[in-house]
C-alpha cells in the first residue's frame, strides 16, 4: 500500500512539474495525461472507484484530448518557439501557490476527522450510493449542472452560428468549383 | 443418471475455475491472491491475442470469399497458420524511425495503445465466475480504459511528423470522440434497467429464464434498438470499414501508423483488433446475456462456448459488414453521430424507462415500446433524407 503511494505520488508529482517544464505543449500535455492517471490510480488505491475512473474519462479522455485538439487544430510546428521556460513572474506565481498550499494545509491539519480516520477502516462507497445520494439529496444541484452545461452547448451553438449563415454564400462557390 | 449429468455439465462448465483453484491452492497463503491475478491476466493476454490472430485469417478469408477469390492459403492446411508467418515477418523486419519523429513518444504510442486495449478485458466475464475482476463500477472502468486508446492514436499521428499520420489521428479522435457519446447513452440503458454497473451483475440479470426464453435485453424493444446503435458506435469506435477514415488507404495511406514499421505496426494492428473484440464483448455482456444460453434447455452447453461462440458471430458481422459497405465521407460520418444516433440513443433511454412503467402485458409493452422506436425513427430518418436532396450522381471523369 505504501509502496505503491510513494510509486503513484512520484510519478503524479513529476508528471506535473515535467508539465510545466517541457518546452513543447504536447509534451506538456502528455505529461500532465500521466499525473492525471497517477492521480486516478491514487483514487482507486483509496477504494473510491467512482471517482478514479472518472478522473480518467474526464481528464485523460476529455480534457487531455480537447488540450490535444487545440494544438494540433492552431500550430503547424510547436518546435521552433524560442520562449523561456522560466516565465519572469515566477515570484508572484510562488507566493499565490504558497498561499494555495497554505490554506490547503490548514483546512486538512485543522479537520478533526482525520484523527479519528486513522484507526477507524476507510468508508466504502459504492456507486449505488452515489447515484442515490445525486438522485435523492442532491438532485436539484444535479438539475442545475445539467442547466448549466445544457446553457454552454446552446452557448457553443450560438458562437458556431455565423459559420452556418455564410454557409449557403460559400456552398455555390464550392459547388461551382466541384462540377 | 440425471445427477451425473448434471455434475459432469457442472464440471464442464466450470473446468477453468477449478483448474486455477488447483494450481493456487498448493501455494502458500500469502502469495494466492498475486498468483491467482498474474494467472487469470496471462489466461485473458494469452487467449484474446489468439483470437486476434484467429480474426486476422478469418477476416482475409472471409473477405477473399466475398470479394469471388480465395483469400490466403500457403501457409498450413487451407492458410489457417498464416499468422503465424506475419508474426515472424513482422518480428524480422527493419524497425524504421523517421529522422524527423520525436523518439520517445514515437515509441511509446504503440505501447500505450496496446496496454489500454488490453486494460478493458479485466472486466469482462467470458463465463460463469470466470472474470478477472468483479468491479462495482465495471463499465465505467471499460470506458475509462478505452478512453486511454485516443490519447495512444494521438501520440502516434503527432509523434511521426508526417501529414498524412496527423491528418489521420485528427480523424481518428474526432471520430472516437463523436461515437463515444452514441456508444455510452447506448449501454447507459442497460445500466438503468439492470441497475448496476457491473458486468457480472449485469449479466446475472439477464441468465434468468421466463419459461425457455432468457431475460436478454436485446429480446426488448429498446434492448433490440439499442444493441443495433451500440454494434454502429461500436465499429466506428474501433475504426473499421465502414468508418474507416482515419485509415483511408486511398487518401492518407494508413493514417496515424503510417510512419511505424515491422512490430510496432503489428502492435498497431492488434490494438485495432483487440478493441473490436473489447467493445464486441461489451456488446454481448451488455445486450447478448453475456455467457448465458437464449433458451433453458441449452444451458447444459459451457457458459465459456456460449461467450466465445457469440463473439465470434459478432465478429464476422464486422467482417461482413467491411464486405458490404463502401467507406462514409467524413461529413457523413459526423452527421450520422450528431443527427441520427445521438437522438435515437437518448430516445432510446426513455423508452427503457418506458418499458419498465408500461402497464399490461408482455404483448402492450412490446407493441408500445416498439412504436415509440419505430414511429420516430422513421420521421427522423425521412427528415434526414428530404434535407440531403438526393438526385442521380453524374461523374465528371469517369463517364
Amino acid at each position: 500500500m505504501t509502496i505503491l503511494f510513494l510509486i503513484l505520488a512520484v510519478l503524479a508529482i513529476v508528471g506535473a512539474s515535467a508539465a510545466m517544464a517541457f518546452r513543447s505543449a504536447v509534451h506538456a500535455i502528455l505529461a500532465l495525461a500521466l499525473a492525471f492517471v497517477s492521480l486516478a490510480i491514487l483514487y482507486l488505491s483509496l477504494d473510491a472507484q467512482f471517482v478514479g475512473f472518472t478522473q480518467i474519462i474526464v481528464y485523460v479522455g476529455a480534457v487531455a484530448i480537447l488540450a490535444v485538439f487545440a494544438i494540433m487544430m492552431t500550430r503547424s510546428d510547436s518546435a521552433h518557439h524560442h520562449t523561456e521556460v522560466f516565465s519572469k513572474s515566477w515570484l508572484t506565481g510562488l507566493v499565490l501557490a504558497g498561499g494555495v498550499f497554505t490554506v490547503l494545509a490548514w483546512a486538512v491539519l485543522g479537520d478533526k476527522t482525520q484523527h479519528a480516520a486513522a484507526d477507524a477502516p476507510a468508508p466504502v462507497t459504492t456507486v449505488t450510493q452515489i447515484g442515490e445520494a445525486l438522485m435523492q439529496r442532491y438532485a436539484f444541484p444535479l438539475e442545475i449542472m445539467g442547466l448549466l452545461l445544457t446553457a454552454a452547448l446552446i452557448g457553443a451553438v450560438v458562437l458556431a452560428m455565423p459559420l452556418l449563415s455564410n454557409k449557403s454564400g460559400a456552398k455555390s462557390v464550392t459547388k461551382g468549383d466541384a462540377r | 443418471m440425471a445427477s451425473m449429468n448434471t455434475g459432469i455439465v457442472e464440471q464442464a462448465d466450470q473446468i477453468f475455475v477449478v483448474l486455477k483453484g488447483a494450481v493456487v491452492s498448493h501455494l502458500p497463503t500469502i502469495l494466492q491472491p498475486l498468483v491467482s491475478a498474474i494467472i487469470s491476466v496471462i489466461a485473458v493476454v494469452a487467449v484474446f491475442a489468439g483470437l486476434f490472430a484467429l480474426t486476422t485469417v478469418f477476416e482475409r478469408k472471409g473477405l477473399g470469399r466475398m470479394q469471388n477469390r480465395l483469400g490466403p492459403n500457403r501457409v498450413g492446411p487451407f492458410g489457417f497458420f498464416q499468422p503465424a508467418a506475419d508474426g515472424i515477418k513482422s518480428l524480422t523486419k527493419e524497425d524504421l524511425v523517421p529522422r524527423a519523429a520525436d523518439k520517445i513518444v514515437h515509441f511509446l504510442a504503440p505501447v500505450v495503445l496496446v496496454a489500454a486495449s488490453f486494460l478493458g478485458y479485466a472486466v469482462l466475464p467470458v463465463g460463469r465466475n470466470m472474470v478477472v475482476t468483479n468491479l462495482d463500477a465495471g463499465v465505467l472502468y471499460f470506458f475509462a480504459a478505452g478512453s486511454m486508446v485516443e490519447l495512444g492514436v494521438f501520440m502516434a499521428g503527432w509523434s511521426s511528423h508526417s501529414k498524412y499520420s496527423l491528418l489521420g489521428a485528427m480523424r481518428a479522435v474526432a471520430q472516437m470522440i463523436s461515437y463515444e457519446v452514441p456508444l455510452v447513452l447506448a449501454s447507459i440503458s442497460v445500466i438503468m434497467t439492470a441497475g448496476s454497473l457491473s458486468t457480472v451483475d449485469i449479466v446475472a440479470k439477464q441468465a434468468q429464464y421466463t419459461g425457455t426464453i432468457a431475460h436478454w435485453y436485446v429480446f426488448t424493444p429498446w434492448g433490440f434498438a439499442g444493441f443495433i446503435l451500440f454494434m454502429i458506435a461500436a465499429t466506428a469506435e474501433s475504426n473499421r470499414c465502414p468508418f474507416d477514415l482515419p485509415e483511408g488507404e486511398s487518401e492518407i495511406i494508413a493514417g496515424y501508423f503510417i510512419e511505424y514499421s515491422g512490430f510496432k505496426f503489428a502492435l498497431f494492428f492488434a490494438g485495432e483488433y483487440l478493441g473490436m473484440l473489447a467493445t464486441s464483448a461489451l456488446a454481448i455482456t451488455l445486450f447478448l446475456g453475456g455467457w448465458s444460453a437464449p433458451f433453458s434447455f441449452l444451458a447444459w452447453v459451457p457458459s465459456w462456448i456460449w461467450f466465445f461462440a457469440k463473439l465470434l458471430t459478432l465478429i464476422f458481422c464486422f467482417i461482413w459488414v467491411r464486405g458490404t459497405l463502401p467507406r462514409l465521407r467524413m461529413d457523413q460520418l459526423m452527421g450520422l453521430a450528431w443527427k441520427f444516433m445521438l437522438p435515437m440513443t437518448i430516445l432510446n433511454l426513455f423508452v427503457a424507462a418506458a418499458w419498465r412503467f408500461v402497464p399490461g402485458g408482455l404483448p402492450v409493452r412490446w407493441f408500445v415500446c416498439a412504436a415509440m422506436l419505430v414511429i420516430p425513427f422513421a420521421l427522423l430518418s425521412r427528415g434526414l433524407r428530404s434535407e440531403k436532396k438526393l438526385q442521380t450522381r453524374t461523374y465528371r471523369f469517369a463517364e
